[in-house]
């Protein structure tokens, strides 16, 4: 995985001392959204849009607000941050969502495999 | 007007991404679901807990709403300051008047024991705040040691469990009761995995005239010892088992909120964590019968104390 570059990235994305606001004032809201969590993960959750019902129980129950949302509809889950834990699996009403291992090849049948948080920005 | 997830989902969220709190964990889920209820601009201030520590990691942060952070014991003395400040700045002209809720989130172990006395006293003085505990019933965050809403017979890593003793030996406290014993205009008992209940009761405290508070049953798949896809699954089994009842307390008048909570033996909420496996390999431990006994005995009080007619005033 990109663990490496990923903690080189954030060494070098953290201020100087010299731009530490007095108190260690943070100025940039919701800024561990760089923080790739989505490394922690060994299962990833595969959702079978066919059958979703866009009951958003899956949204409320993630611990990592990984599913995406945009007009009251599930659009995808963010594998960047997605922590693997199954919650979502367990609570779906409808079943559609299962956890497979987590591979390369398992990622990509994702609608957005976690490219659409980076594009996103 | 019905609440609907769907409606939720359309709000920003204001707890964001990218936090370290561990897989399966309740705590998060509980706090975007109370941002999200809130109608006015939340001011947050932050007890030193599992969720300080996950979610402020210098120089970042997870929350996109103004947060003090506090020690661990005195962040309802934080928001009381917090409170007082901006009522004086408006008061002297030097802010814009409108309405904030001023919040606290703190762990079991900042409620129940370090910040017992400086909750006490904030509540006592009446500021208008709502106080959430996020109680996962232990210090999660330093590796599993007992607290005092620890359950009894539960391993922790303070309260070993083997030939001496089954785990924790004492009862839990009942933090939600002593609270609404200062007699404050909202006091509530909530659990992770109903939205709908934790939400109604946020937007009742919110309108709450004083103090409110909250406490939150939050499962730790760590500590408590289960699979994290089971946390949802857990908090309900422990409300249906009477461990934790969902209640509230509106002005001193006790009500259940859902109806028929209480539907199973303790036994199947203790099976479904492993911090109870030393008892519960033993289907007729004497501990087991103990708690079940002590479980029906609260529940019957907590009964007894909804069908109670409230003093006329």
């Amino acid at each position: 995985m990109s663990s490496q570059p990923q903690s080189e990235q954030s060494r070098s994305e953290s201020p100087l001392w010299q731009q530490i606001q007095p108190g260690g004032i943070g100025v940039n809201p919701g800024s561990t959204d760089r923080v790739q969590t989505g490394d922690w993960r060994t299962e990833v959750p595969v959702v079978d849009f066919e059958r979703c019902t866009h009951c958003m129980i899956c949204w409320v129950d993630c611990p990592d607000a990984s599913f995406e949302v945009a007009n009251a509809k599930l659009i995808g889950v963010d594998l960047k941050h997605c922590k693997g834990c199954g919650i979502c699996a367990q609570v779906c009403p409808v079943k559609c969502i299962e956890m497979v291992p987590d591979s390369a090849e398992n990622r990509e049948t994702q609608p957005s495999n976690g490219a659409s948080s980076e594009s996103a920005k | 007007m019905t609440l609907k997830l769907r409606d939720l989902s359309l709000k920003p969220d204001l707890f964001g991404n990218g936090h370290g709190l561990c897989a399966g964990c309740a705590e998060p889920v509980s706090v975007r679901q109370i941002l999200s209820a809130l109608e006015n601009p939340p001011v947050v201030a932050l007890a030193t807990g599992c969720l300080e520590v996950s979610s402020t990691r210098f120089p970042d942060t997870t929350w996109k709403v103004p947060l003090i952070h506090s020690a661990f014991e005195n962040s309802a003395t934080t928001i009381s300051g917090v409170e007082a400040a901006y009522k004086a700045l408006v008061r002297k002209g030097r802010m814009e008047d409108r309405p904030l809720t001023f919040v606290v989130f703190a762990g079991d172990g900042a409620t129940y024991d370090i910040g017992f006395q400086w909750l006490s006293g904030a509540l006592e003085r009446g500021h208008k705040f709502v106080y959430v505990c996020l109680n996962n019933e232990g210090y999660m965050n330093t590796g599993i040691q007992r607290s005092s809403a620890t359950l009894l017979g539960a391993w922790t890593t303070t309260t070993p469990s083997g030939d001496a003793r089954p785990g924790k030996p004492e009862w839990h406290k009942d933090m939600t009761k002593i609270v609404a014993a200062h007699g404050i205009p909202y006091v509530a008992q909530a659990a992770s995995h109903n939205w709908k209940d934790l939400i109604t009761k946020v937007r009742k405290a919110e309108q709450a005239d004083g103090p409110a508070f909250i406490n939150v049953l939050t499962p730790c798949d760590r500590g408590w010892r289960f699979e994290p896809e089971k946390t949802m699954e857990v908090s309900q089994l422990m409300v249906e088992a009477g461990l934790w009842p969902l209640y509230e307390v509106v002005n001193g008048k006790y009500k259940m909120t859902g109806a028929r909570q209480k539907k199973r033996p303790v036994i199947d909420a203790l099976l479904s964590q492993k911090r109870f496996s030393h008892i519960t390999k033993n289907a007729d431990d004497a501990t087991i019968a103990g708690i079940q006994a002590k479980v029906d005995e609260e529940w019957d009080a907590l009964q007894a104390l909804c069908n109670m007619p409230v003093a006329a005033e």
